[in-house]
Parts: C-alpha cells; structure tokens; sequence
C-alpha cells in the first residue's frame, strides 16, 4: 500500500533520514518507536507529505506521491494524520470540525456529511460534543474528535504522531481503545508513539528506529522479548 | 439677555480695557466657536475627517491584505520545489515598498504627494487620504502578515492533511483566526490614521485641523479653535476604542464560553 524506496530528509545540514527503504502492506498496523530525535516523526510526516523528502521516492497505492506532478490534496484525502496536539480547529464546532473537509472536498454532501459525524461521534461515545468548541473539551476528548475527524474521509490508511503523548496518563486508555477498535476493523495504520503497551497492543509490527535508521523490525511478541540489535536492548531496557 | 447680546456687550468691555477675566474667556469662545455660526465648520471637518480616515482604512486594508497574502504565499512555498518566479518578483517588489514606507516620515510622504507628484490636483483632501492609505496598507500588511504567521503552523498542516487545499484552509481555518487575533492592532491602526488626518491639511486639504485654522486665521485667538479641535479628536478616539473593545469582546464569545 505505502512503498518507500531510499528516502532521505535532511534540515540544512541535518540528516534526520538516512536512505530508508520500506513497504507497509494493506491491514498492517505498524508502529515505530525509538529515542527523540531518531526521526520516526519525520518519517511519518513524509508519508504525507507534511514534510518534503530530500532524496527518494514514496509510492501510495500505485500513485508516487513524491512526484511534483502528484495531486497532493486528492492523496492526502485518503490519508487520515493524527497530531500529538490534536490541532483541532478552534473557531469551529466540532460537527464543523469534521464535516468541513468531506463537504468542501465534496467528497460528501452537507447531510451525508452531518450524519457520517454523528454516525462517528456515537462511536467513540462524544455524540452530545457535537456542538460544542474545542476548548471546551478536555484532553482525551479532543484526540477522540481528531480521529474521528481523519476518519470522517474514509481515508485509506490512518497515521498516528504519537496520540497520546500529550493526554493525562487516564485519558490515555480512552483514546487506545479507539485505536484498538479502529486496527480490529483492518484499518491500516502507522503509529509513532513513545507507549509501549500501545505498541504491543495495536501493533502487528514493531520498528525501532535510531539515528535515521530502521535499526530492527519484528512482530510485537518477539521484538520486546527477544530483542536482537544491541542498540535496541538497551533502548528497551530503559523505557520497559 | 441672550447670547448674542452678552457677547457683544463684553466685547466692548473688553476693546475698552475693562473686562473681568472671565469675561473675556466667553468673549473668545464665543469667537472661537458661535460667532458666525463657526460650530458648523467644525461639524462639517469631522465629517470630513472621517470619510478621510474611511477612505484612508479601505485602501489601506485592500493594499495591506494584498501584499500580505503576497508575502505569506511567498514565505510558505514548499521547500524543495522550484519556487514561483513571478512570486518572487512581486514578493520582492512589496518588500521594496513596504521598507520605503515606513522607513519615511508620513508627515513628508504627504507633503511630496501633495506638492510633488499631484501638485496639479485641486482635491488635496483626497491626495491626502491617499497617502495615508497607502501608509497604512504598508502597516497593515506587516500586521496581518504577522497574525497569518503566529498561528500555530499545526492549524494549517491539519487542514491540509485532510486535504484541503491551501486557499480553503486560508479560507475556513487560517484567515478567521488570524482575524480575531489581529482586530486589537487593526483598531489601533484605525485610531492612528484618524489622527493622522490631521497632516492633511499641511497640503491645503480641508478637514478639521484646517478649518480650525482657518478661524485660528479670522479671529487671531489659537487657542480656543485648537484646544477644541483637540478635545474633538480625543472625543471620537474615545468612541472608536469603546466600540473596538465591544466587537473584540463579541468576538471572544464565540471560542470560550
């Protein structure tokens, strides 16, 4: 589904991505963890396009999305993204929040649009949110909003920036079930995340990455019992 | 005993030496403001005074959007691509512009307008509401550029990560946020070029500072006529500030409550 082949990003002289190469097939839900600054953010926000990739190419769904003749709007559709902020829309009601891109991109008429947000809102349990703003949200609730949001586009594959990074330890169960939920129903996801039981939990392939590099991949199971890269051990041994 | 007559008998009283002090206060207000019904030469130059400053904000806000819808676009191309060429020779051409502006002092900006490039024109008025717009567009511009820039770049990523293209999430997500943070310094903006108006009539255009002047000129007494125009100004700053703080208030009503 996503084809990576040898990208590289660097900020200036910075080289945040070295030459990685990587296929994430349809229903995988893959999750990378490793220290800040290893570049799994940037690697995900390049799956997008957020951030421009200096060197390689990123294949979605047969489209190379890293072509400057690419649509990028029309790809980015089907690419739900999930910020560690949340970066709701403050000026709007959150029935506003997440019908304004299926409306505007007509992907939906204004009623089918209204009924696919209560129809999403009901799931995660914030049906009497729907006209409230942001602000008067907490937390949890807010990143409940911002994946219903991305998943009001039915998009084909949901990247995560690490979601629950800036939640209260107890919004954070609310907000994995969700996630849960959402990989039992074959979504395909891609999860940054610093929450090791979350990885264990949603994913069905774990990547460590260090220094701009894949370091080591594994199923969940194996790769945090029966860690092989030194570098990964002593990662695992201080976050465990 | 009505106005009229009081007045002119303390004015022979006062040619004669032999007015109170007080007296020859009414005798120079009444100069300043009732004789000759002048109180409708101030009225009419607060009218004109005001469409002045109208005139001055709608070209000020036009040319300020304009160059910094110019100068954002410029500064948020992608990395990596090619950039716009064209952009960047508008994008430059503002960047000119806007340093010249406020580099100079609008009090000469005015007086070249006035008596350099429209010295032929007979509505200095207007040549003076002109300048002052595009003075103000040179500041608008910066003031609206650095709303669209303080937003936090994760409003804007959002939007575009839903697909959205970039003038939908100027449009829906940007633009109204930015509105609401900048309203205070656009109000400010507003209330410094009422002010400023008052540099219109240093090229012979008529607004209020003039026509005092012009009475300053009739009845050889400044102060009253500039004191009157000063607590005028002050009046209708006073206004505009109340009402900016009222639209300010509604308009935070809508993200907390």
């Amino acid at each position: 589904m996503i084809d990576v082949k040898h990208l590289s990003k660097s900020f200036g002289d910075n080289l945040v991505l070295d030459d990685i190469s990587e296929h994430i097939a349809p229903g995988e839900k893959v999750v990378i963890i490793g220290p800040s600054g290893s570049g799994k953010s940037t690697f995900l926000r390049c799956l997008n396009l957020l951030e421009t990739p200096t060197k390689g190419t990123i294949t979605f769904d047969g489209m190379e999305i890293t072509d400057p003749k690419a649509d990028i709007d029309k790809i980015r559709q089907q690419m739900g993204m999930v910020f560690q902020h949340f970066n709701l829309f403050p000026n709007m009601t959150i029935r506003r929040n997440i019908t304004l891109a299926p409306v505007r991109t007509k992907l939906m008429g204004q009623e089918e649009a209204d009924d696919t947000a209560t129809a999403l809102l009901k799931r995660v349990g914030l049906e009497e949110k729907a006209d409230a703003y942001p602000s008067q949200l907490s937390g949890g609730q807010k990143q409940r909003i911002a994946i219903v949001r991305a998943l009001a586009m039915k998009p084909k594959v949901m990247l995560f920036d690490e979601p629950t990074s800036a939640l209260d330890p107890e919004m954070v169960g609310a907000v994995l079930d969700v996630m849960k939920e959402l990989a039992n129903e074959g979504m395909t996801m891609v999860v940054v995340t610093h929450e090791m039981g979350s990885a264990r939990e949603v994913g069905s392939r774990v990547l460590f990455m260090d220094g701009g590099h894949i370091m080591e991949q594994n199923t969940p199971q194996e790769f945090f019992d029966h860690p092989q890269n030194p570098r990964t051990q002593s990662f695992l041994s201080k976050v465990l | 005993m009505d106005l009229a007559q009081t007045y002119e008998l303390w004015r022979q009283l006062m040619t004669q030496g032999d007015a109170e002090w007080w007296q020859t206060l009414f005798v120079r207000f009444y100069q300043a403001f009732i004789e000759g019904d002048r109180w409708r030469q101030y009225l009419q130059g607060v009218g004109i005074t005001l469409v002045a400053t109208a005139v001055a904000l709608a070209i000020g806000v036009v040319l300020g959007v304009l160059v910094a819808m110019i100068r954002t676009a410029h500064d948020q191309q992608r990395p990596g691509r090619p950039k716009n060429p064209v952009l960047g020779v508008v994008n430059a051409i503002c960047k000119v512009c806007v340093t010249v502006i406020r580099g100079t002092p609008m009090l000469v900006q005015v007086l070249i307008m006035g008596m350099v490039i429209f010295a032929s024109s007979r509505n200095y008025t207007f040549v003076g509401a002109l300048t002052l717009g595009i003075n103000s567009g040179a500041y608008v511009a910066e003031i609206i550029r650095g709303g669209l820039m303080s937003l936090d770049p994760g409003q804007m990523e959002a939007g575009r990560s839903l697909g959205l293209n970039y003038i939908d999430t100027m449009r829906f997500i940007v633009i109204p946020q930015a509105f609401k943070a900048i309203l205070p310094s656009l109000g400010n903006e507003f209330i410094v070029l009422l002010k400023d108006t008052s540099m219109i009539s240093v090229i012979g255009g008529q607004e209020l500072v003039y026509f005092a002047k012009n009475i300053v000129n009739r009845t050889f007494d400044a102060m009253f006529p500039l004191v009157g125009a000063a607590v005028i100004y002050l009046i209708l700053v006073m206004i505009f500030t109340w009402l900016q703080g009222k639209l300010e208030r509604r308009l935070r009503q809508s993200d907390r409550r």
